[in-house]
């Protein structure tokens, strides 16, 4: 039912575990199947310097959450935001069509994260 | 650890034993006369019909007459139910659990839905229904009750004689949905007061596509399909000669070597419970003892099944799961749920069910290889507490 490509980041995934040192953590919860992800950031001026998942959830989920670092790692906060559920989903070679909420899970939480980091610095300068 | 390839999913469906293979292979290719034909190559495939009926008759207790053939589990619980419904005049209320198969389920919704009374019984923590229960939903409009001998996922064995007793204590029919119980655990449907019951032969190495329905003598049924005179106007069409062949004679065989297979599936069964509990954070799902030899359902806190089944899959073991995940509903198990399990754990469920092929080298493998994965799914949870 996988293509190769989602086994292999099933396997394998890239940028997975926590990061206690990150500079914001974003999370997602998909109401549909239940699946939760949180992605972590850590953020050098406006680029994604590092970034981690973990995610509680099925086999395309797991494979969405790492394609999608891979995705977004090195860009800038604009890019990133810029990603869909769809290339998140074309970069996985395509999901069965059932499967495809999965891949929104690991969007939602990208922008979540991004959207939490925004608003932090606007408060800080807010602040200052 | 050599990967080899473990099949733990009997309880989906089991292989063709070569026994029964070579018994239908004359009537797929040589004997493949219809029954009905008056000619010599007609009545033989009569006559192999016949014994196939009084060998499976035999297994249940009953007379040879009371055994319909049927495409199947699902066929035959739809002529049970709907089939009764559809005779009654005056009585509209039914009564079943809320863990049947769909099989069942939807069948009973099916009624609900044209104007029918059905009342969904709940389960305690082990899927276990309570004879209590069926007794406080009867009604004088009551014509039917409905509970499964054994639960597909959990292997729960339900007091189905209990049920019976009751159900022929008040005048009122009672189907029971065997599929998982028949050529697992010793059945009679005389002495425990079955009126319907339904099996189907792949699930204890018989053939698919074919499967048997029980009408007590002197129960009437309305039948789905109308067409030819085919298994007493119950159920038409031309016979699955091939297939009913297979059913009997991988019936014959599953009665025969119950006992002996019995006790090592329980062996096995225990073991492989034993040592899954091991791992942190692991319940076991459905009764401790009223359940089938082969069955274990357990979940695993902060994963996901359908995550879970995919890594066993890929180290060549074959499960299943309660997970949303892996089904096409989204919707985790209806069987978990109703017996309380949360959700997140109902979300995190694996059946492993043992048959006939299963040795002690499947299960050493399997828990060789499921602490390592269970690790590796649960550091890249969401749900994970953080690790010290």
């Amino acid at each position: 039912m996988y293509n190769e490509k989602v086994i292999e980041h099933f396997t394998n995934p890239r940028n997975a575990g926590e990061m206690p040192d990150a500079d914001v953590v974003g999370e997602a919860g998909n109401f549909k199947c239940g699946d939760i992800m949180k992605i972590y950031l850590k953020i050098d001026g406006d680029r994604i310097a590092d970034i981690k998942f973990q995610t509680f959830g099925c086999g395309a989920a797991i494979a969405s959450s790492s394609v999608l670092t891979e995705l977004v790692k090195g860009k800038t906060l604009e890019e990133a935001q810029r990603i869909t559920n769809k290339d998140v989903a074309e970069e996985l070679g395509g999901l069965p069509p059932l499967k495809m909420h999965c891949s929104n899970l690991a969007a939602d939480a990208l922008k979540d994260a991004i959207k939490r980091y925004l608003e932090k610095k606007k408060e800080e300068e807010a602040q200052s | 650890m050599t990967k080899r390839f473990v099949y733990m999913d009997h309880a989906a469906t089991t292989p063709l034993r070569e026994e029964v293979l070579e018994a239908m292979l004359p009537y797929l290719q040589d004997k493949y006369g219809n029954p009905s034909s008056l000619h010599s190559a007609g009545r033989e495939a009569r006559a192999a019909i016949n014994e196939a009926r009084e060998k499976t008759a035999l297994a249940l207790g009953a007379e040879p007459n009371e055994i319909f053939f049927t495409s199947g589990g699902t066929e035959s619980n739809n002529i049970a139910i709907k089939g009764a419904a559809r005779r009654q005049k005056h009585k509209r209320h039914l009564i079943t659990s809320s863990i049947e198969h769909h099989a069942v389920l939807d069948v009973c919704k099916e009624l609900a839905a044209e104007g029918f009374q059905v009342t969904f019984l709940p389960v305690d923590r082990y899927g276990m229904v309570s004879v209590e229960e069926v007794k406080r939903a009867l009604t004088p409009d009551t014509f039917l009750i409905s509970v499964m001998t054994a639960n597909n996922e959990v292997g729960t064995i339900e007091p189905v004689a209990e049920i019976g007793a009751l159900a022929r204590e008040h005048g009122i029919l009672f189907h029971t949905d065997a599929v998982q119980a028949v050529g697992q655990i010793p059945m009679n449907v005389r002495e425990m007061n079955i009126d319907l019951l339904s099996l189907s032969a792949h699930k204890f190495n018989g053939p698919k596509g074919v499967g048997a329905l029980y009408v007590r003598k002197g129960v009437y049924l309305a039948p789905l399909y109308q067409g030819g005179g085919q298994e007493r106007k119950l159920r038409p069409g031309t016979e699955n000669v091939a297939g009913i062949v297979g059913l009997a004679r991988a019936l014959e065989l599953a009665v025969e070597e119950m006992p002996e297979k019995s006790r090592r599936l329980q062996e096995l069964r225990e073991r492989l419970i034993d040592g899954l509990l091991k791992i942190d954070e692991v319940v076991l799902n459905g009764h401790p003892t009223s359940r089938l030899p082969g069955n274990v359902n357990v979940s695993f806190n902060y994963i996901e099944g359908e995550a879970l089944l995919l890594g066993l899959d890929l180290e060549g073991i074959a499960a299943s799961s309660g997970s949303a995940c892996s089904s096409s509903s989204l919707e985790p198990s209806h069987v978990l749920l109703a017996m309380g399990v949360e959700d997140q754990l109902a979300r995190g469920s694996l059946r492993l069910t043992l048959g006939r092929g299963s040795s002690d080298a499947d299960v050493d493998y399997l828990l060789a290889v499921i602490g390592p994965l269970v690790e590796r799914l649960r550091r890249m949870s969401a749900l994970y507490p953080r690790q010290h």
